[in-house]
């Protein structure tokens, strides 16, 4: 392939349409970056009103226009921007953003493939992901207001146009784009899938694989068995919506008005969207995991500790997420026996993840910690993962549920345990391959800065809402202050608020680094982290077919850091073992 | 506006800070030392920040749990909420054991290998030991956890142990809840969504409601006709016709109906109450059954650590023993004005936030004087 590697391209073919899988990485972070900007700012308006309820405010008619009439936000928007906030978030941030990005750019640099098995699914991918994206953006904009009925979708409401008006026109945008969303879901990890099967090269056997391969691949195959699934729900509820079957729906009236569906069950929804749902927070945070996994090794100057156990609590993780997804659905009025055997499987994925936290935690004892921004990220996602995982053992047991379920405890947990967990594994990868996506590094200094900001005013949004939880506030109210037992929790959602706008705000600081770096950042060394993975032995230049000459051959495991024996503290894969000496 | 004025702030203190940090990078080029770099200064610094953000965040921690512990939910007042906070607070302490152990961990190694470049790290790639015990002991206490859950999960759901309940009907719909008491006989009579209408709030299946609900429509029907004769415009006379024909068909819906459900059915459905505050007598199970008419909503009683969905074409229920009167908790809480509620958890539609219902708690006598003071379904529709 590298012979073809020197045609004429013209901007087109190499910025736009590329089938490099360097460029379309770029393509993905870019657009999840646009994405996430979005749905943050979303996050500051409904904080805001959470904060002062019904207080007009100039920020409200400025971004919502006719539907904050003298400043004061429509109950219906608020809905419509949490439901939009938890889509662009999960979906086109975390899955696409994260996943989308790095399994392009490190699956064929790590494994010593000059590119994906296929470019051209590969590009596929891409633009039915941007298509999909400019779906749910223009949606934004419709007349009767963005799908609001929760990033979950539940029916009856999504179904019924007449139940909240971001069921009309907005919904059914939402499910085009999500189908089309699923679509390059599945090009995405059926490429990644086979690339990393067949495209390994020599000596690189699945025992020497760097973790971040072992992530994104557990990750496509989790992709590609449930997101079909998600599929099929949508479908089905097109069908209820458009067409007048009743999967869902059965014995309603509203306004007024009696439906004449008969015998569907909105549980049924609730089972097939959660056969995504659960996996799909597996799909997301274990990127991040296999991104922190190889920066903490690196930067400890350590090898990762535990490498088969790493291994095997991600594939221990990615078995048990196929079968907890009912932990959702306890007080559904489900069978109480099936609520226990999904509360017994739920706890179960308390023992990977405690394996891989105290890994994480022993990688760095005895190390030599060198602080780039990428490492501070990824300890703080070690932090965040033990914060956010310990309150799962809470919301997965049934018992407890019962009276935290969909509190602000749920919000509390899964905001720290998948969200900020997942987006500070984003921004380490960010930061640490920087260099190999634009050649040139980031700014240190406001990386720390944005890290610094960035944690305090993270878990100074999230950590309270475990206390508002416990006070039996729900989430998604539009405001509290029609229940007086909630009156007292004001200023603390206050506080929430403010934290949160400053958190916010630090995202300027990266963006502001992301943008400058890109034209004026320090020129990039070869191998600026003293890293041992085969994608630092390309060239700075970021050529096409990856390698100009042979494609390295692989003798080693990617964590030989500080091996005795030898002067530097790193060894790289591609270095021949010495005589005698052992690999891991 | 102060938001506007914060968020204003915060974006010139961003601009600020990053041209302090451009004026940095521009003096190290001068001294030739490459911004991106970690030197050994950065990694000192870095280190102790992380130590020092260690520590403020477990004292935060403290101050939060120290400050805000009054808020949180006060003691349950159902029997087996009582169970389920016993299993909440061993949870919570062992997790908040775990946290407590591990952030300074990670903090604090952090701090203690913070780089140098005189040091080296030390090899290690693997413990067996160590690592069989740390799958090990998380699992023998998630075992416990787990056996100790189900135990009380099994206990909450067990519906063999109902001993003469209150039995009442919770009807939600946007954006409210109605209460249907099932009377002496403790029976709710049948019930659907088709006979909503008028007086039938909850579309009770009973007699005296079929002949109320059917005269009215007759009243409707002849009014229409009457009108349809009248009426010379054919467009608008067409438009009334298929009004008729709509009315026609719920009567014939509502006959169908009453001929298929069994005599039993429908006269349990007569001394049914339907009322829009929920009594609830103390020391006496409350078998709860819900239902909905048209979106999902969920039953949250907070202060009974009772939950449960309400889900359109199908039937829920959850039991209860409240413990503790509404008198007995205002004491409980020093808060004169408490009243305990039950709120829908369950995203539904734009009032989702004030879908509300009090929930009373009061001696078996007045709860007794209480219900006998509201209209049954044959007594409103007698009138």
């Amino acid at each position: 392939m590298s012979e073809h590697g020197h045609h004429e391209e013209n901007f087109f073919s190499k910025y736009v349409f590329s089938m490099d899988h360097k460029m379309i990485a770029k393509q993905f972070l870019i657009t999840g970056i646009i994405m996430g900007v979005v749905g943050m700012i979303m996050s500051v308006l409904f904080r805001i009103q959470i904060a002062y309820p019904g207080q007009p405010n100039p920020m409200f008619e400025l971004f919502l226009g006719d539907w904050a009439e003298g400043g004061v936000m429509d109950p219906n928007m608020y809905l419509a921007l949490v439901t939009i906030h938890g889509t662009l978030m999960v979906f086109f941030v975390l899955t696409a953003g994260l996943s989308g990005t790095f399994s392009n750019l490190l699956i064929p640099l790590q494994i010593g493939a000059r590119d994906m098995a296929s470019g051209f699914i590969n590009a596929l991918s891409y633009w039915f992901f941007f298509i999909s994206s400019v779906i749910m953006l223009i949606s934004l904009g419709v007349e009767t207001g963005p799908a609001s009925a929760g990033w979950t979708i539940y029916p009856p409401l999504s179904a019924l146009p007449q139940a909240i008006p971001g069921s009309g026109l907005g919904m059914t945008l939402w499910l085009v784009s999500m189908t089309l969303f699923v679509v390059s879901s599945l090009l995405g990890g059926l490429n990644y899938i086979v690339t990393i099967l067949n495209l390994r090269t020599k000596g690189l056997t699945m025992t020497r694989l760097p973790l971040t391969m072992w992530a994104f691949f557990v990750t496509a195959i989790l992709g590609v068995l449930s997101f079909p699934v998600l599929i099929s729900a949508v479908l089905l509820l097109i069908f209820d919506r458009g067409f007048g079957t009743s999967f869902y729906l059965s014995d309603i009236m509203i306004q007024g008005e009696v439906l004449s569906n008969v015998g569907g069950s909105p549980i049924l929804f609730e089972h097939l969207f959660w056969f995504l749902g659960h996996p799909e927070v597996y799909i997301v945070i274990l990127p991040a995991l296999g991104i922190t996994s190889e920066i903490i090794s690196t930067n400890s100057r350590k090898p990762i500790f535990g490498y088969r156990a790493m291994v095997g609590s991600i594939l221990g993780i990615a078995f048990l997420s196929f079968i907890v997804w009912a932990h959702h659905m306890f007080v559904t009025g489900m069978s109480p026996f099936l609520g226990s055997v999904f509360t017994f499987t739920t706890l179960l994925i308390a023992i990977p993840s405690a394996v891989k936290a105290f890994n994480y935690i022993t990688t760095l004892w005895k190390g030599n910690l060198r602080f780039t921004p990428a490492m501070l990220f990824s300890i703080g996602l070690v932090s965040t993962f033990l914060t956010g995982g310990l309150t799962g053992i809470i919301l997965g047991d049934n018992a407890l549920d019962i009276n935290v379920h969909d509190t602000y405890f749920v919000v509390g947990h899964f905001h720290i345990v998948m969200g900020l967990s997942a987006i500070f594994g984003m921004f380490a990868g960010v930061y640490h391959w920087f260099p190999k996506m634009y050649g040139r590094m980031m700014n240190k200094k406001l990386g720390y800065a944005h890290f610094w900001i960035t944690i305090v005013g993270a878990y100074g949004t999230f950590f309270p809402m475990h206390y508002l939880g416990l006070a039996g506030l729900p989430r998604r109210y539009y405001s509290n202050t029609a229940f007086p037992m909630f009156d007292d929790l004001a200023d603390i959602n206050v506080i929430i608020t403010f934290c949160a706008i400053i958190g916010a705000a630090a995202q300027l600081l990266f963006l502001y680094n992301f943008v400058v770096s890109i034209f004026r950042g320090d020129k990039a060394e070869q191998n600026p982290w003293k890293a041992n993975t085969l994608e630092w032995t390309t060239p700075v230049e970021r050529i096409h077919g990856n390698w100009p000459g042979e494609i390295p051959e692989v003798h080693r495991w990617p964590y030989d850091y500080s091996k005795p024996g030898y002067d530097e503290d790193f060894v790289m894969q591609n270095v021949p073992l010495k005589e005698g000496e052992e690999d891991h | 506006m102060t938001e506007l004025l914060i968020l204003v702030a915060v974006v010139v203190a961003v601009i600020a800070i990053a041209q302090v940090v451009r004026i940095f990078e521009l003096s190290n080029k001068i001294k030739g030392v490459r911004e991106s770099d970690v030197t050994d200064k950065d990694n000192d610094t870095q280190g102790k920040l992380l130590l020092t953000f260690g520590i403020l965040f477990m004292l935060a921690f403290f101050v939060m749990t120290a400050k805000w512990n009054h808020l949180l939910l006060p003691i349950s007042a159902s029997e087996h909420g009582l169970e389920i906070d016993f299993l909440m607070d061993l949870s919570m302490g062992l997790i908040i054991l775990v946290f407590l152990i591990t952030q300074p961990i990670l903090f604090y190694l952090s701090f203690k290998y913070r780089g140098h470049k005189n040091r080296t790290a030390t090899f290690i790639s693997h413990n067996d030991k160590a690592e069989i015990i740390w799958t090990i002991v998380p699992a023998i206490v998630l075992t416990v956890l787990i056996i100790y859950g189900l135990k009380t999960w099994a206990s909450v759901m067990d519906r063999t142990n109902l001993d003469n309940p209150v039995v009442v009907e919770l009807y939600a719909k946007q954006f409210d809840w109605t209460a249907r008491y099932a009377g002496e006989d403790g029976q709710l009579g049948a019930a659907n969504v088709r006979f909503v209408g008028g007086l039938n709030s909850v579309g009770v299946i009973a007699e005296s409601a079929l002949l109320t609900q059917n005269a009215g429509l007759q009243v409707n029907i002849e009014k229409t006709i009457a009108k349809i004769e009248a009426e010379e415009n054919a467009m608008k006379r067409a438009k009334m016709e298929e009004r008729l024909h709509k009315m026609l068909a719920k009567q014939k819906t509502f006959t169908s109906i009453v001929t298929r459900t069994a005599q039993d059915r429908l006269d349990a459905a007569e001394d049914d109450v339907v009322v829009k505050e929920l009594h609830l007598p103390v020391n006496r199970q409350a078998h709860l059954k819900f239902r909905s008419q048209d979106v999902i909503h969920s039953a949250y009683f907070p202060h009974f650590r009772a939950q449960m969905n309400c889900v359109p074409g199908m039937n829920t229920d959850f039991v209860f023993k409240p413990i503790l009167t509404t008198e007995e908790m205002r004491e409980e809480t020093g808060n004169e004005n408490f009243e305990y509620v039950l709120l829908c958890n369950k995203i539904c539609g734009a009032a989702h936030f004030n879908m509300q219902m009090t929930v009373i708690v009061e001696s078996e006598e007045d709860y007794e004087k209480w219900l006998a003071s509201q209209a049954t379904v044959l007594a409103s529709n007698n009138n």
